[in-house]
């Protein structure tokens, strides 16, 4: 059974069509590098996935059936990540108030919770996080807090939107390697957005590319070429390798960098 | 204790009994222990959300209700407390985000202040509440108005504890709790109608213009000294009680206003504890070399 499974699919936000009848599927196990130009729709997919953003049209199966809010099936790490900068709260708090968050009443958890956390902690190489203040924490620390955070409970699907972005070089190769680690020996599924290639080129099984309300699901030589990323673009792009990497350009431009750059100027708006 | 000089425990002992002996004073500590409690407890929840400003133009909204109910002839405490919920209702259904606008929450935080002078304007001879209302009276507080007080506390308390949970994940990771099923938009509508609830009460002990001292001061102090959640709830609460008694007690041997000894003692515990958190951070990164992961 795939875990995910788009049959022309159409997504619409704020009445434009993000992704257009779209279908491509998702097999257990594969870590799915997603990219694609911003507002060509990752965001929005995994909304979708999250059961937050009903298809407008075509047939949406997340582990074969429709997706449902709050699916504890699935980890989400959320793009846009309003952490407070000077809440002094600890990690472990921090954590915890996302164990069945959404019940009602006054937050409790048991002995049990406790271990699950401290053993994902561990688990990201994280464990010192937890009695510290998230404001006395680096970009890297927090983000494997939540990445911690998105691991709890065992999920069978991880969503992780840009995971690597505010991070320095060094912090998003552990970042990539913790994941590929923690699913690998999981077998957890991943989608894994990220605006560069070449970080992911050796971590993923297939390349999801998303643009011009398309998407093009393959390998990384099947997806990865001139014609295919033309369409996806809606202009002429050529594909350059050189020592092992891979780049995207435009007219002469690296189209993936100069999102990257684009992003920290203005931050997203997908 | 026992350390203590056997004569200076007896001057202590007997002035403060001296203090007791009013009955104004028993029922300015009673109503300002219920009040502090739940201002540090609510408080907590609203620094957190970094929407203290939303709590201080609750308040002055408030003071239009005060005034309002005068003209109209009921108690201020109604009209306060119906103009502080309705707002705050209203501030939460208009979403998240508006809660948060600074410049749209000092427009109406504005207004509000204008209609209160309006309807005092047309109702002169409630103008000696005015201060009363503006700065607080808790030395005029009487055995009906402790029994509001008190009911008010427990309903308060109650919906803060049934919303605690999601509000707490909502608070701190918005994008997650909507995914996993939390609903936002309600979940932060009745926290403000919480907020409305206990800046109604504190109003009646320090007054519309000095919520601040008990709603943000403690919770804002407690969260500098502790980053644990129930440790950082019970030192707001105990933070806001100290300060409200202290003040009480300062006010009855100094003769200053006992709001002015509570803004004192609340500016003053939130920057001794910026300090020694300051303090303490300095003295921890000091031995430690930063190694990357």
């Amino acid at each position: 059974m795939n875990v995910v499974e788009l049959d022309r699919v159409t997504l619409r936000v704020g009445g434009r069509d993000v992704l257009k009848e779209v279908s491509f599927s998702i097999r257990p196990g594969e870590f799915i590098g997603v990219l694609g130009p911003n507002g060509s729709g990752k965001t929005t997919l995994m909304r979708a996935i999250l059961g937050l953003l009903p298809p407008s049209s075509g047939q949406l199966r997340v582990f074969g059936r429709a997706p449902k809010r709050g699916d504890a099936a699935i980890g989400y790490l959320p793009q846009v990540r309003t952490v407070l900068p000077d809440l002094a709260l600890r990690g472990l708090d921090f954590i915890a108030s996302s164990l069945n968050g959404e019940r009602w009443g006054v937050p409790s958890f048991s002995r049990a919770d406790r271990r699950m956390i401290d053993e994902t902690l561990a688990l990201v190489g994280a464990r010192d996080l937890a009695q510290r203040p998230l404001s006395a924490m680096s970009g890297g620390e927090r983000q494997r807090l939540l990445l911690a955070q998105a691991l709890i409970g065992r999920p069978q699907l991880l969503l992780l939107d840009e995971p690597l972005i505010s991070l320095d070089a060094h912090h998003q190769e552990v970042a990539i390697a913790v994941v590929r680690k923690v699913c690998r020996e999981r077998g957890i599924t991943v989608l894994f957005t990220a605006h560069e290639l070449n970080q992911l080129l050796v971590t993923l099984d297939r390349v999801l590319y998303l643009g011009n309300r398309q998407a093009a699901l393959g390998t990384v030589d099947e997806v990865i070429t001139a014609p295919v990323l033309s369409r996806l673009y809606g202009t002429d792009i050529q594909v350059v390798h050189t020592q092992g990497h891979i780049f995207v350009m435009s007219r002469g431009h690296d189209v993936e960098h100069a999102a990257h750059q684009h992003d920290h100027d203005h931050g997203h708006h997908h | 204790m026992s350390s203590m000089p056997r004569t200076s425990t007896i001057t202590i002992t007997g002035t403060i009994t001296d203090m007791f002996q009013y009955e104004f004073m028993n029922n300015a500590f009673a109503a300002a222990g219920i009040v502090a409690v739940v201002s540090g407890l609510v408080g907590y929840f609203l620094v957190m959300r970094g929407q203290t400003f939303a709590g201080h133009a609750l308040s002055h909204i408030g003071f239009a209700g005060a005034t309002g109910a005068g003209l109209i002839g009921l108690a201020p405490i109604w009209g306060l407390i119906g103009f502080t919920l309705a707002a705050g209702i209203v501030m939460g259904l208009l979403s998240e985000r508006i809660s948060n606008r600074d410049v749209a929450i000092g427009i109406v935080l504005a207004l509000a202040l204008g209609f209160g002078l309006l309807f005092l304007h047309y109702y002169t001879a409630f103008a000696s509440q005015a201060a009363a209302l503006l700065f607080g009276n808790v030395l005029a507080v009487d055995r009906a108005t402790i029994a509001v007080l008190a009911v008010l506390a427990v309903i308060t308390l109650l919906a803060l504890c049934a919303i605690m949970r999601p509000l707490i994940f909502a608070s701190l990771q918005p994008e997650l709790a909507e995914a996993k099923g939390v609903p936002l938009r309600f979940v932060s509508t009745a926290f403000l109608a919480v907020v409305a609830l206990a800046v109604s009460q504190c109003a009646q002990i320090v007054g519309v213009l000095l919520v601040f001292t008990l709603m943000v001061g403690p919770p804002a102090a407690a969260q500098r000294i502790t980053s644990g959640l129930w440790s950082g709830l019970s030192v707001a609460a105990a933070l806001a009680l100290a300060e409200a008694w202290l003040g009480l007690t300062l006010a009855f041997y100094s003769d200053w206003p006992v709001s002015f000894c509570i803004a004192m003692l609340s500016a003053g515990g939130y920057f001794a504890a910026l300090g020694a958190s300051s303090w303490r951070g300095r003295h921890a990164h000091a031995g430690v070399i930063e190694t990357p992961a």
